[in-house]
């Protein structure tokens, strides 16, 4: 009898979880694992100023997640050759999804599938960082609150910074909104990118939203629980923590070509006219690539 | 110029250990160290007088011995070191504020170096990584040693407007550690079972003890206007300082740290008050920019090394020895 796919799917990833698992644990790294239980256990392991912990990072928050990204989602990556081998670079990508699963993925593709495997540092709202458990592992993947000082200090030190300008306007939109690019805040990302001359990254992530399509938002819920948004959807909350689980939809991330902003003249980043036609021709550029990548995805599963 | 420096806050561990390193710098001719309470033993080399600089005494004091450097090392951080939190708060605040008229009674105040806390920056989930000294709070303080801090350099500012001539430079210190200092953060650290935060892990810094002393030293013997954030290289994370402790932890809800933390901590100075809790939930970074630019000064050992050395304590008492 042939089976449903998306249960062959979950079988493939189950076993890829166990492999992983294993992985971990087996022989040929068995030493390594050794060092580093006993590193973790004596805290002899290094972090950032940002509290980025690249250790626990590579063996075990990104383990964690790559088999959704491998067999789950099946995500394609293109493009990569537009982000630098070392430089600094400002990725500006979409965000959807309900939950900020997508911002997971961009940094496995750019660690795992860039030459350079680089660690992309996310900026993320303050919410992110008040929230227990999820502030404290944000830090330790090596992300950090989106604030100015902050999109300029990770620049400066030559380092890829991730940002999703539509915040939680872009992952808390209904479905039937999918694909179509938010309001851009104020622009702020695009002044952190003038002050340090890094280019920016346009890029454009098709697959998130369909993982928990968005049907309808209890507003008195998430009022009553601090949220931004409550999301109702096909399968949460009715299913309960079974609803939890995100549709495996086909992804497909491609990071575009490079915007220059070292042409500017000092001082740029306090034009805003500068920075609001910047702004637009970034909003511009990923919503071509959005629309050039669904053209391209067969469908929204397949 | 060889120089009269008056230091407050003697008789506690480092304001003494401050009076004595600067007896023996040559560019110092004399120092008179003030406190409320006699120091353990006599600091070598220091003329110690016994003035509440709550009162006018102080004044009287400077003027007579013609004082040109003023070290402000008397702000309490703890109501244990005081004995009350009201008796603290008028300490810190009104002994500024003394202290401060009576630099600005004396003509020949020329510099005065203040010792301040990072602190004053308060603590939260909208902080930035890494604070810079012209960077307002995101969170400020609102209780305890960290809000008296804010009134004190308040008070400073005021006196630098009106003192144009007297060289004003403020010392935001990361938390001090080392094998001998004793503060909150040691008490904190030598609990029998540190209580956390439940999910939550902060970045912490610190500064070595004979780090943070010399950085006091340099900003009076090469005065430098302006307010300079002090700190070791790096960050420890909470779990991670833990974890080199060797000791047990007891990670609880954030509104139940300060109660169990109490229970737990009946001796010694550790501190769970709102600020301290802020504190141990959300951490602080500094930037350390200014302090080498500005005031020249490189700190020997980082956060890390610093904490290690107060791991190490007992061992290394032994090698003193």
């Amino acid at each position: 009898m042939p089976a449903d796919p998306a249960e062959v799917r979950a079988d493939e990833v189950a076993r890829q979880i166990a492999d992983e698992g294993r992985d971990l644990v087996r022989s040929g790294d068995a030493e390594g694992w050794t060092d580093f239980v006993r590193r973790r256990l004596s805290g002899e392991y290094p972090v950032d100023d940002y509290g980025f912990d690249p250790e626990l990072t590579d063996r075990v928050l990104l383990a964690l997640a790559r088999p959704l990204y491998r067999s789950w989602f099946r995500v394609e990556t293109t493009g990569l050759e537009n982000v630098p081998g070392e430089s600094a670079a400002l990725v500006v990508a979409n965000h959807s999804g309900t939950i900020a699963i997508d911002s997971i993925m961009a940094q496995l593709a750019l660690h795992d599938e860039h030459p350079a495997h680089r660690h992309l540092r996310m900026l993320g709202a303050n919410l992110v960082f008040q929230t227990p458990f999820l502030g404290e592992i944000a830090r330790k993947a090596g992300h950090t609150l989106a604030c100015h000082p902050d999109a300029e200090r990770l620049l400066a030190a030559g380092e890829v910074v991730g940002v999703w300008p539509e915040g939680f306007k872009g992952i808390g939109k209904p479905f039937s909104q999918r694909y179509k690019l938010q309001r851009f805040g104020r622009g702020g990302f695009v002044a952190a990118a003038l002050k340090t001359g890094a280019p920016i990254i346009p890029t454009a992530i098709v697959g998130a939203e369909e993982i928990y399509p968005m049907i309808a938002n209890a507003k008195t819920l998430a009022r009553i629980l601090g949220l931004p948004y409550f999301p109702i959807t096909p399968t949460f909350p009715w299913f309960g923590p079974l609803g939890m689980v995100p549709l495996p939809s086909k992804w497909l991330i491609h990071f575009g070509e490079p915007i220059s902003t070292a042409h500017f003249p000092e001082g740029a980043a306090d034009d805003p006219m500068i920075v609001f036609n910047l702004t637009d021709q970034v909003r511009e550029q990923i919503q071509q690539s959005l629309y050039r990548l669904l053209v391209r995805r067969p469908s929204a599963f397949g | 110029m060889s120089r009269t420096v008056l230091v407050t806050g003697v008789s506690r561990y480092l304001g003494g250990r401050m009076a004595a390193l600067l007896a023996d710098d040559p560019a110092v001719s004399s120092v008179i160290g003030v406190d409320v309470v006699a120091p353990e033993s006599p600091i070598p080399g220091t003329e110690f007088v016994r003035a509440d600089i709550r009162n006018p005494v102080i004044a009287k004091v400077m003027g007579e011995a013609h004082v040109d450097t003023v070290v402000h090392m008397g702000v309490i951080a703890t109501p244990k070191q005081a004995g009350g939190r009201s008796t603290m708060k008028e300490i810190n605040v009104i002994g500024t504020m003394q202290l401060l008229a009576a630099c600005q009674r004396t003509a020949t105040v020329q510099s005065l170096v203040v010792k301040s806390t990072a602190a004053v920056y308060g603590s939260g989930p909208k902080d930035p990584a890494k604070f810079t000294e012209d960077m307002e709070p995101r969170h400020a303080p609102s209780s305890g040693w960290a809000k008296d801090s804010v009134e004190v350099e308040t008070y400073v500012r005021g006196f630098a407007r009106r003192r144009p001539d007297v060289s004003v430079s403020t010392l935001r210190f990361a938390n001090f550690i080392g094998p001998r200092v004793q503060t909150a953060i040691t008490g904190y650290f030598s609990l029998p079972v540190i209580p956390t935060v439940l999910g939550f892990d902060p970045r912490l810094q610190f500064i070595h003890e004979d780090d943070g002393l010399e950085a006091l030293r340099r900003a009076v013997v090469n005065p430098r206007r302006g307010t300079f954030n002090i700190a070791g290289d790096g960050v420890l994370m909470l779990s991670q300082a833990i974890r080199r402790t060797g000791r047990a932890t007891v990670a609880v809800p954030s509104p139940l740290v300060a109660t169990l933390g109490r229970s737990l901590a009946t001796r010694g100075l550790a501190d769970f008050s709102p600020e301290a809790v802020r504190y141990l939930t959300y951490g602080r970074g500094l930037d350390t920019r200014a302090m080498r630019r500005v005031l020249g000064f490189e700190p020997l050992w980082s956060s890390e090394e610093a904490f290690m050395q107060f791991v190490r304590r007992d061992e290394l008492e032994v090698d003193v020895a």
